[in-house]
């Protein structure tokens, strides 16, 4: 553009997107949901040897509403199920679902009539962790990829429609998405 | 401390108290222990002597649980079911397992609840798994499973897989599955 000239060296110019991306990513607050072994690695990684403080997510929520990364870690079953999805339906969006270990994301070793098998079926799960327990450090890859899986997402992506601060956009897409909804609204108004 | 009894002790001394109402099975091999087996009819009064009697005095109810005996291949068993009581006694350190058969037609036994408090929930998992029903209990409700589960898991005739209750439980049925494509409608505005 040709601004960066005129503006010097101390400002950065850049989209608010790309702003509000690197902020979400690299300050992910999880929502642990464990049930099981598993939870104990997810609190190994958040301890000192592994620290997952490093990537940015150390800020453990137990408040469903205060947290966007939801790390599923533990066997699952079909009384559980309903207080999962109603302590996921609690979290603000955007958010993310992390399915950690074979029984969140499979049922793993428990093919049981009272296990739901694989949380999948009733979240939409961004992260699969496989494992039994699986190590910290493969949880941490899953973060990784979750912060890349926000990196990469487009503008109009749900993850934007569903924010809770409308500020975060820039001037030219609101008018894109304003007039792009007076297009359809048209029609169907006269 | 009192002095504790063998099972041998424990069974002659019921023995002696209801006679013919009582009968010992003892299961092959040496260490084996010795299960009394009483009719569901004099259960309560069994369970009672052996709460109170002096010398035996159980006053702990470890566990009530069930056997389900389909394809058993033993032609001594009769019913179906079987209650089976665990008893210690904190008194004279001494233990004893007590058997009720149970036919499937009219799966009930008495509630032990009047005699030790720790029936309550003992009784609730068997019911909730068996399908016992433990008359005089005063919260028979499902312990484990969900409230509205259709089936009694440990019966051995139903499938470990289950019916299909894991892939479409009746809690979701009225709002279904939530998928990330869908679930924007309604709050985006």
């Amino acid at each position: 553009m040709g601004l960066e000239k005129l503006l010097g060296d101390n400002i950065i110019t850049t989209s608010v997107n790309s702003v509000a991306k690197w902020a979400r990513k690299n300050a992910l607050w999880p929502m642990p949901f464990g049930t099981a072994c598993c939870a104990i690695e997810m609190m190994a990684t958040l301890s000192g040897r592994f620290d997952m403080a490093r990537f940015g997510a150390e800020v453990i929520r137990f408040s469903p509403r205060q947290a966007d990364l939801m790390i599923v870690s533990g066997r699952i079953s079909i009384k559980m199920m309903p207080v999962l999805l109603k302590i996921y339906e609690q979290m603000p969006e955007p958010k993310w679902v992390i399915s950690m270990g074979a029984c969140a994301s499979s049922g793993g070793v428990f093919d049981t009539y009272t296990l739901v098998q694989g949380v999948d079926q009733f979240l939409p799960v961004h992260c699969y962790i496989p494992g039994c327990p699986p190590r910290p450090e493969s949880l941490l890859d899953a973060l990784m990829k979750i912060q890349d899986i926000i990196g990469e997402e487009d503008s109009d992506d749900k993850a934007d429609e569903g924010r809770e601060n409308p500020e975060i956009e820039t001037e030219e897409e609101t008018e894109e998405s304003a007039s792009a909804e007076q297009g359809v609204a048209e029609p169907s108004g006269s | 401390m009192g002095t504790s009894l063998t099972p041998e002790q424990i069974t002659e001394r019921l023995s002696k108290q209801f006679g013919d109402e009582l009968s010992v099975y003892l299961p092959p091999g040496e260490r084996a222990a010795r299960v009394a087996i009483v009719s569901r009819e004099s259960l309560e009064d069994t369970l009672s002597f052996l709460q109170t009697e002096a010398g035996l005095e159980f006053d702990f109810l470890v566990d009530v649980t069930a056997v389900d005996y389909l394809h058993f291949d033993d032609p001594s068993i009769q019913e179906r079911f079987a209650a089976v009581y665990q008893l210690y006694s904190t008194i004279h350190n001494h233990r004893f397992t007590l058997k009720t058969p149970v036919p499937e037609d009219d799966a009930w036994v008495p509630s032990a609840v009047e005699l030790w408090g720790s029936a309550l929930w003992a009784e609730r998992e068997t019911h909730d798994m068996y399908g016992i029903r433990f008359k005089g209990n005063p919260d028979l409700r499902r312990l484990l499973m969900p409230e509205d589960f259709p089936g009694f898991p440990l019966r051995k005739d139903y499938p470990l897989r289950g019916r299909g209750e894991r892939d479409a439980f009746p809690q979701y049925l009225d709002s279904g599955p939530i998928s990330s494509g869908t679930r924007e409608e309604g709050g985006g505005e």
